[in-house]
C-alpha cells in the first residue's frame, strides 16, 4: 500500500519524461503541472470540472486536471498540450480557424486527439458527445467540428 | 486548491483498504473511501466537505474488474463510467452513465463513487435498482453480498468502514427492452429535471427515477400503477405520480409542478415505447 502524508516527492510521467515534484496529497494535478512543472498548456477556467480548459490525457483518456489529485497520477502517463507537438489536430485547428481567444483551445485539442486515437472513425454523435465536455465562450464550435473532421482523416 | 491537508492511502487489496480506514478513523481523520474523487475534490475545494484521509480504491483488483460471464455481469466499484459505457456490457446502464456530467468527467467518475455520492441524482443507481442487482461489500467483518434494494434506500447505507467492491447484474437484464430518458434544463449536459429508467420483463414494467425527488429511487407503488392494465396510459401515468415517495424537488432549475409535468410526459413516452414490445 502506498501512503502519502505531508509533503512528498513523487515522480510523474509527463509527456514522456519522468519529472520529480514535491506535492501535498491534496494538491490538484492542474496546479502542480502549471506551478511546479511550468506546463501552462492546461488552463485554469472554472476549476470545477465544467469548462474543460484544463483537460489532459491520462493513459490516453481525457481527464479534467482540476478534478484529479497530483498523487493519483503517479504510475500513469500524463500528456498535456505541450506533448502534442506536430500532431494533426494542431494543424487542423489552424487550418480551420478553430479558435478565437484560444483559452479553451488546449482542452479541445486534448479531447480531439484522444478521440482520434480511441475512435478513429467516430459516428457524428460520438464526436458531439466527447466535445460537449468543453466550453468555448467565443463560440467557435462549427470550426472546431470542421477541424475534428479534418484531423480524423490524418490520424 | 483544496484548503486542507489529508493523508492519501492507495491500498492494493480490500483488506488493506479496510485496515487503512480503521487506522485513519482511530487517528480521528474522518476517512473517506475515494473512487474518481470528483465530488470530494469539488466539494473539498469549497469546504463543503472536510476529511483528514482519503483511501483511493482504484488499484484494488476487485474494484477494477469488468467482465461478462455466463450468467452475471461483474462491475467493480472503481470502474469509470466511460469504461462501462464503452464496454457495452449492460446498455441501459451504459446509457444512464453516459449522461452523467460530461464525457471527459465520465473518464474519472467511478461507479462506486456515483452510487455513494451525496448529490441528489446518482443516476447510475437507477438501472441497478430495476435490474435487481447484487452489491458485494467489504468491511471489517469481511465480504457481504446483498441485493441493492436492501442497502440503497434514498442513499447507500453501509456499515462503519464498509465499502462497495463490486456490483453484479444478472445477464438476462442486459437483453430486456428498456427506456432511458433524461430531461435536462438545457441541452444534454446538466443535472436532470427528470430521469426515467425502465425495463420490461415478462410483460411487466420496472422503473426507477432521479431528479423528480431529492434522491434516486425505485417505487413499487409507482410500478403497480404503471402496470395496472385496467387503466389507460394517461391514467397510469397520473396514478404513478400520486405515489411519489416525497415532495417533488423544487430548486432554481425547476419547480415541483413543472418536474411533475415533465415526468408525466416522460412516463407516457415510456409506456408507449415499452407497450409496443412484448
Amino acid at each position: 500500500m502506498t501512503v502519502y502524508e505531508g509533503k512528498n516527492v513523487i515522480t510523474l510521467d509527463v509527456n514522456g519524461s519522468k519529472r520529480d515534484v514535491t506535492v501535498r496529497p491534496s494538491d490538484i494535478l492542474l496546479d502542480v503541472l502549471r506551478r511546479e512543472l511550468n506546463l501552462t498548456g492546461p488552463k485554469p477556467g472554472c476549476e470545477n470540472g465544467d469548462c474543460g480548459a484544463c483537460t489532459v490525457l491520462i493513459d490516453g483518456w481525457p481527464v479534467k486536471s482540476c478534478l484529479m489529485l497530483a498523487v493519483e497520477a503517479v504510475g500513469h502517463a500524463v500528456t498535456t498540450v505541450e506533448g502534442l507537438k506536430d500532431t494533426p489536430i494542431q494543424k487542423a485547428f489552424v487550418d480551420n480557424w478553430a479558435f478565437q481567444c484560444g483559452y479553451c483551445t488546449s482542452g479541445f485539442l486534448m479531447v480531439c486527439h484522444a478521440l482520434a486515437n480511441i475512435h478513429p472513425n467516430p459516428e457524428e454523435y460520438v464526436i458531439e458527445d466527447w466535445l460537449q465536455a468543453n466550453i468555448c465562450r467565443c463560440t467557435s464550435y462549427a470550426e472546431i467540428r470542421d477541424a475534428v473532421r479534418q484531423a480524423l482523416e490524418a490520424y | 486548491m483544496i484548503p486542507f491537508d489529508f493523508v492519501y492511502y492507495k491500498p492494493d487489496t480490500l483488506q488493506e483498504a479496510v485496515d487503512a480506514y480503521r487506522d485513519a478513523y482511530a487517528r480521528g481523520l474522518k476517512p473517506l473511501y475515494y473512487g474518481g474523487g470528483t465530488e470530494i475534490i469539488s466539494m473539498g475545494r469549497v469546504n463543503s466537505i472536510r476529511t483528514g484521509a482519503v483511501i483511493d480504491t482504484k488499484d484494488i483488483p476487485e474494484c477494477g474488474a469488468l467482465s461478462v460471464g455466463n450468467d452475471m455481469i461483474v462491475i467493480g466499484a472503481g470502474v469509470t463510467l466511460s469504461r462501462i459505457h464503452e464496454s457495452g456490457c449492460f446498455q441501459l446502464l451504459g446509457h444512464a452513465v453516459g449522461r452523467i456530467a460530461d464525457h471527459t468527467t465520465q473518464c474519472k467518475i467511478t461507479l462506486g463513487g456515483n452510487i455513494c455520492g451525496t448529490i441528489h441524482y446518482r443516476e447510475s443507481v437507477l438501472p441497478l435498482l430495476i435490474a435487481d442487482s447484487t452489491v458485494i461489500l467489504y468491511g471489517p467483518e469481511g465480504f457481504r453480498e446483498v441485493p441493492i434494494r436492501d442497502v440503497f434506500d434514498r442513499r447507500i447505507k453501509l456499515n462503519h468502514g464498509e465499502m462497495i467492491a463490486q456490483v453484479l447484474v444478472d445477464k438476462i437484464y442486459a437483453s430486456l427492452p428498456y427506456v432511458h430518458v433524461k430531461k435536462a434544463p438545457i441541452e444534454k449536459i446538466g443535472y436532470p429535471l427528470v430521469t426515467v429508467c425502465a425495463l420490461k420483463q415478462n410483460g411487466r414494467i420496472s422503473a426507477a427515477f432521479s431528479g423528480i425527488c431529492p434522491f434516486p429511487f425505485r417505487s413499487r407503488e409507482m410500478e403497480e400503477a404503471l402496470n395496472d392494465n385496467s387503466l389507460t396510459d394517461v391514467k397510469k401515468a397520473a396514478a404513478a405520480l400520486k405515489c411519489l415517495p416525497a415532495q417533488p424537488l423544487a430548486d432554481e432549475s425547476a419547480g415541483g409542478d413543472y418536474r411533475k409535468f415533465i415526468l408525466h410526459n416522460t412516463l407516457m413516452q415510456t409506456l408507449e415505447t415499452l407497450g409496443a414490445v412484448s
